[in-house]
Order: C-alpha cells, then structure tokens, then sequence
C-alpha cells in the first residue's frame, strides 16, 4: 500500500477547465496518456462480438467468403464482369476484404458514439478513442479474413511480387479513410439520429462506387481522375496491384487523390470530432 | 507552488430545454427550420429556451481538504462535479485543477454485462485511468474487498445486482487520485457493505487526498468532511464548517411549524382513493407545535379522507433524525386486533392518531414521514420529508451533565445501584 503511494507522489499535472473557443487543439497528450484504454475498449469489443455464438471468429471469414460466392456467380459467371484477366474468386475476393474491414468499421465506429453513451456521460476521457477503438476491433477480423487469401492464392498459383512490401501502404490508407468517414459520422449521429438509418444505404451505394465487382478499367478514361475521389478505389485497386500485381486498372495518379482525400477526410474528421467532443455528454 | 488543489472561478452552465417530443433534432427538422426562418436561425441559433443550472460558482479547495457539497436535487450539485470532472463543458467561467483527478459520478460505468467479472475490473479500471500494471498489483485487493472470489469469472450478467454493485465499487475504492470527485456512490449494497465503502471512504480522506464529496446523506457528509458548500437553485449560498453547514441545511427547505398540510395540487394522482390532509406533531396540551419537551409525551395525528373505500389499508409514519437515520416505522393498524377491526374502511374523514411516550427521544431535530398503503398491494401515499420538528431534552435524565449523549433515543430507565 505504501509503496503506491509513493510511486503516485509526482509533480501534480494540471488541467484547466474553460469553455473552448474556436477551432480546437486536438489534445494529443492525453490521448497519449489513455492509450491503454485503446486497447481494452478493443479487446472488448472483440471478445463481447464473439462471445455465445458458436461459429466464433469463423464469421470473420464467412462473411467475405459468402459475398465472393455470390459474387463470383453473379457477377463473375452471368454478368461475365472483366476481372483483369483473373479468375474471379480470387480477384473479388480480394477486393472484398479491404472493402469488408472499410463497410463493418464504418457502421461500427459511426454508431460507437450512441452505444458508449452511458460512459461518456459519466466519466472523462478522450472520446476519440471510442471511435477509433471500433475501427481497431474490426482490424482483428480483416487479419483472419486475410489468412483465407493466402491460402486462395496457393490455389489459383499466384505468386506475389515485391508489390506486396505495399500493402500495409494501402491498408493504412484503408485505416485512414475508414476513421475519418467514422469520426465524421460519428460526431453527426450524436446531433442528427437520422444518420442510423442513412447508414446501411450509404455503405451499400458506397460499394458500388468502388471497383469491387468490377475493375476500374470499365470505369472511361475521362472520368477516372473523378472515379478516384473515392478513397476507397485507390484502396481496393491498390489492393489487387500489391497482392495479385494487376495493372490496367491502377495508376499513380488514382493512389495520389485517393491518398490526398483520405487524409483530408481523416484530418478534418479529428477536427470536427473534436469540436463536437465539447458537447457529446450533453446530446447523449 | 500554491496549496491549491482546486480553484474554481464564476463557473457557470447552461442548458438548453428540450421538450419531450424534440429531444434529438433531426435534420429534416433543422434544414426546413432553416429554411423557414432564416434570420431567426442565424440571430439565435440554438432556436429553443434556456436555463442556468449552476452560475457564478467561485471557491477553491486547498490540499488535502475534503470538501462536502450538499444541496437540494436540481441545486446544480451534479452539474458541478460533471463540470469539474471534465465530462461536460462550462458555458462560462474557468476552474484549475492540480493533480491526478478520479471522479466517480456513479460505479462500474463500462461494465459489460457478458464479461466476466476479472475482465470487467480491468475494463472498468482502464476506464477510470488505471494502468494496467497498476490493476493488476491492485487485483486481488479488489477481489477481497468485493466478496465475491469465486464468482470472479463468471460473467457479470449473472451476478445479483448487490455483487454487482459492490465489485464495481470495489474498483473505483482503489483507484488512488490525488483528487477524487464522488457523487452519492455509497448508497450501494447492503448496510454491511455501506459500512466498510464509508470505511474506504474515510480512509481516503485520512490519506490527505483531496476529496470533492456530494451526497444526501447528510450524516456521511458530517463524518466524512471538513467543510461544505451549499448549492441553492444553481447558486452557491453558503461554504461553512460541515457541522454549521449541515445545520443551515437541514433547517432550510423543509415545512416548518410542526404541521403539514397538503393542497390538492400536492397530492399526485396515483394515490387516490387516498387524500391526505395534514400531519401534525402536538405536545402534551394538545398545541401544534414544532418543539417537543422530551419529557412529555407527543402526539402525532395524521389526518385524511378516502374518496371510496379500501381494503386493508394501514396508516402509518417514518420517524427519522434529519442526518437521515430511521428511528422507527409504525402502522396504525400494527396491532392484530386493530387491523381485523378496521379491516375496511369505509369512504369518509379520519385521523389516525399516536402517542410517542415521554423519555423515549434524544434531543436532536426529526423528521416525520407518512406512508398509506396496503401490504404487498398497492402504496397510496408516501412522502418521506413532510414535517421536521425539534425535541428538546430539558429535564431529560443525566442533564446535570453538560454533555452532548450519543444516541437517538434517551429514555429514563431504572438504574439500581446495589452494593454487595
């Protein structure tokens, strides 16, 4: 007990409170101090997701595995959509897993808000870390969904090229847009309920905005530069490029907008979460 | 470095007044707004009526002080604590404060209930700003001070709601601040329970850690702190020794006069067939009064009307001290042979009357409740707070000793002293 005490005894930090004015600090350090938090909030997410279903983690990769089947049938087989010169399994596939990881963080992290509610009422933290703890938990499930990949690309016999070193790149970038749309929806979600049932309608337009059923390349040329507003086409494409090594559909310039735009969504996001942070316990 | 643990400077919040039916904007709403209104919307953009619920609050608490915050529900005591623990953000003013800060505005915020009770404690712990090494050097100290061992991997959706209760509050005993902000968190579990987080508490308060301390019970507030301030309507009103401050308190905000009478505004709806009327304390010469001798007897009278008749209905009164102790409960219909006789009653005016023999109550100030209800049925009327009045202990036995006696009751009993 003792001890404890003495390890606590260190110069007394200091916080002011005041009303905030303007365009705010994002108070890093303390997100710095709570990071431990980070980690339990998606480690609880994790283990209450899985907890009293017995398929478990198993749904990680139904759920990409089933839409691939859907997908390589419909889309693949009838509709005969181009797939780089692929097989179409694999090539869908993956697509689907950073579109999968961007569609589960976005609902999750936009909606986090309004379920922590009863915490961030009670007690102090960065709220920040609510949103982004959600995108963190769903980064669990893209790794198991990831594992089914390698073993698709052991059968199809692709070996991957030195394009894969890139690939955190755009899983990043993935990471990014998908918190930035989240802290965005989020922070709306908590002033404006209409945002929930906006949601799964704007997720699935979202898709079909991206080239995950078909290629970029069906996509006329004048209209790519456009076409790669949308973060998560660079994502997607990028995808293919470092694990498949893909070619027509992807260019310097689409990776250059899509990153740009991440970013600012992800930057403005903070900002504007933020902002809002001040008057969250107020509105929940 | 300054002494200052706290400091706050004309703080002050402001909320905007929701109706029921509006409470979440939508934005279907805000834009037709809007649009219908332009300029009222960029004159006044919050669009809806305000209110303060705490303004022009200064005070500053020195190193060490645990400071007690006592007011009426909606005197802005919540309010204040939520402020200074950071959860929301003041409309105005400014507070500083120095050192680690763990404010427990209720217990096991972030319990998941399919966790498991060691999974909650971490959760839990990293919630209040607990690290994990420190949790994991405080876990089974936690674990002891809960009482619930073996239940610690079950998931907490099991457990009844006073293990709950008492291995949420078990977490936050130990967290060790150097400022701790506590809002009414001792009203858990069980007496026994009560007992050892009071323990806790002042054990805390023992260490010189600064401790921000709002409760209604007032004699935890006495105990616990040194000194308190006192929140009226938003407003602070008084800051005194806790003694004086809880004295102020107490004598402001309750009926006065030794009598309670209800208008039909007061009585809610719920309690009909049942009215009630009055409740009045009188002495010995039958006088409604707010002051009793303790050598007298008292009469407390109850007076009511039944708008149809009931069944089984008893008549009963609550006497507390006003620190928020029970002396006693007693029905009018206590006795066997009362209730079988007044086994219904009819429609009509009543009183149900008591006497309270002489030599029973210290000196002290009381509180007297009133309950109608019928048994596991239905409770007409309650109100816990109706009358306080005083007793006064001239000619009370042992008063040749100028002495405070510990104790509610002071009864006259017959000591023999025999020498063998």
């Amino acid at each position: 007990m003792k001890t404890d005490v003495i390890e606590t005894v260190k110069k007394p930090e200091t916080v002011i409170i005041q009303p905030m004015k303007g365009l705010v600090a994002l108070n890093l350090r303390d997100l710095w101090i709570y990071r431990e938090l980070v980690y339990f909030l998606t480690w609880r997410d994790l283990k209450v997701r899985y907890k009293q279903s017995v398929l478990g983690v198993l749904w990680a990769i139904i759920k990409p595995f089933l839409a691939m089947v859907v997908f390589t049938v419909f889309f693949g087989n009838l509709a005969k959509l181009p797939s780089d010169g692929l097989p179409y399994p694999i090539w869908s596939y993956t697509g689907l897993l950073p579109w999968e990881f961007f569609a589960a963080a976005l609902s999750v992290s936009a909606r986090s808000m309004l379920t922590s509610g009863n915490m961030v009422s009670k007690i102090y933290f960065p709220r920040i870390i609510v949103p982004l703890s959600s995108v963190f938990a769903n980064l669990i499930d893209f790794l198991i969904a990831f594992v089914i990949l390698i073993g698709m690309m052991f059968f199809y016999h692709i070996t991957p090229t030195i394009n894969m070193l890139w690939l955190p790149a755009f899983m990043l970038l993935a990471i990014i847009t998908a918190l930035g749309v989240g802290l965005w929806f989020s922070a709306l979600l908590v002033m404006y309920r209409d945002i929930n049932y906006m949601l799964p309608f704007i997720t699935q337009l979202w898709m079909f905005i991206s080239p995950v059923v078909y290629a970029s390349s069906i996509v006329p040329e004048k209209w790519r530069v456009l076409y790669s507003l949308n973060p998560m086409a660079g994502v997607v494409e990028g995808f293919r490029w470092a694990l498949l090594g893909t070619q027509q559909s992807i260019s310097p310039l689409m990776i250059a907008i899509s990153s740009v735009i991440a970013l600012t969504l992800f930057i403005s996001g903070l900002f504007f979460f933020r902002r809002m942070e001040r008057v969250f316990a107020d509105m929940i | 470095m300054s002494n200052l643990a706290i400091k706050v400077n004309d703080l002050g919040k402001q909320y905007k007044i929701f109706s029921e039916v509006n409470r979440y904007q939508t934005l279907r709403e805000k834009i037709t707004e809007t649009l219908r209104s332009p300029l009222k919307n960029l004159l006044n953009p919050t669009g809806s009526e305000t209110f303060w619920a705490l303004r022009h609050v200064s005070f500053e608490v020195e190193r060490g002080l645990v400071l007690g915050v006592i007011g009426k529900n909606g005197a802005g005591k919540s309010t204040l604590l939520k402020m200074l623990s950071r959860v929301v953000e003041p409309t105005e003013g400014r507070a500083e404060i120095h050192g680690r800060v763990g404010s427990l505005l209720e217990v096991g915020t972030g319990f998941h209930p399919e966790l498991t009770g060691r999974e909650n404690v971490y959760l839990n712990g990293a919630i209040l700003g607990m690290k994990r090494s420190e949790i994991d050097k405080k876990f089974d100290e936690i674990v002891a001070f809960s009482e619930i061992e073996q239940f610690i991997d079950t998931p907490v959706k099991r457990y009844s709601s006073g293990m709950y209760m008492r291995l949420a509050f078990a977490v936050s005993a130990h967290l060790e601040p150097e400022i701790l902000i506590v809002d009414e968190v001792l009203a858990v579990g069980d007496a026994e329970f009560q007992r050892k987080c009071l323990g806790k508490m002042s054990d805390v308060a023992g260490e010189g850690r600064t401790v921000l301390f709002v409760s209604h019970n007032m004699s935890a507030v006495t105990r616990l702190t040194k000194e308190c301030i006192i929140l009226e309507h938003g407003k602070m009103t008084q800051r005194a020794p806790s003694s004086e401050a809880v004295d102020y308190y107490l004598s402001h905000g309750y009926e006065k006069g030794g009598e309670r009478i209800w208008t039909s505004d007061e009585i809610p709806s719920e309690s009909f067939p049942f009215k009630p009327i009055a409740l009045r304390v009188m002495n010995a010469k039958g006088q409604v009064v707010d002051s009793v001798r303790s050598v007298e007897p008292l009469t407390l009278e109850m007076d009511y009307s039944l708008d149809s008749a009931i069944t089984g209905l008893r008549v009963g009164i609550y006497l507390m001290t006003v620190r928020g102790d029970y002396v006693f409960t007693s029905f009018d219909t206590d006795d066997p042979e009362q209730f079988s006789k007044h086994t219904e009653r009819r429609a009509g005016h009543y009183i149900s009357r008591c006497t309270i023999p002489a030599d029973l109550l210290n000196e002290g100030r009381y509180t007297l409740g009133v309950n109608a209800s019928v048994f596991r049925i239905k409770r007409y009327f309650q109100d816990a707070n109706a009358v306080v009045f005083n007793v006064n202990p001239t000619g009370a036995p042992g008063m040749h000793w100028v002495e405070p006696r510990q104790g509610v009751t002071r009864p006259r009993l017959d000591w023999q002293i025999v020498e063998k």
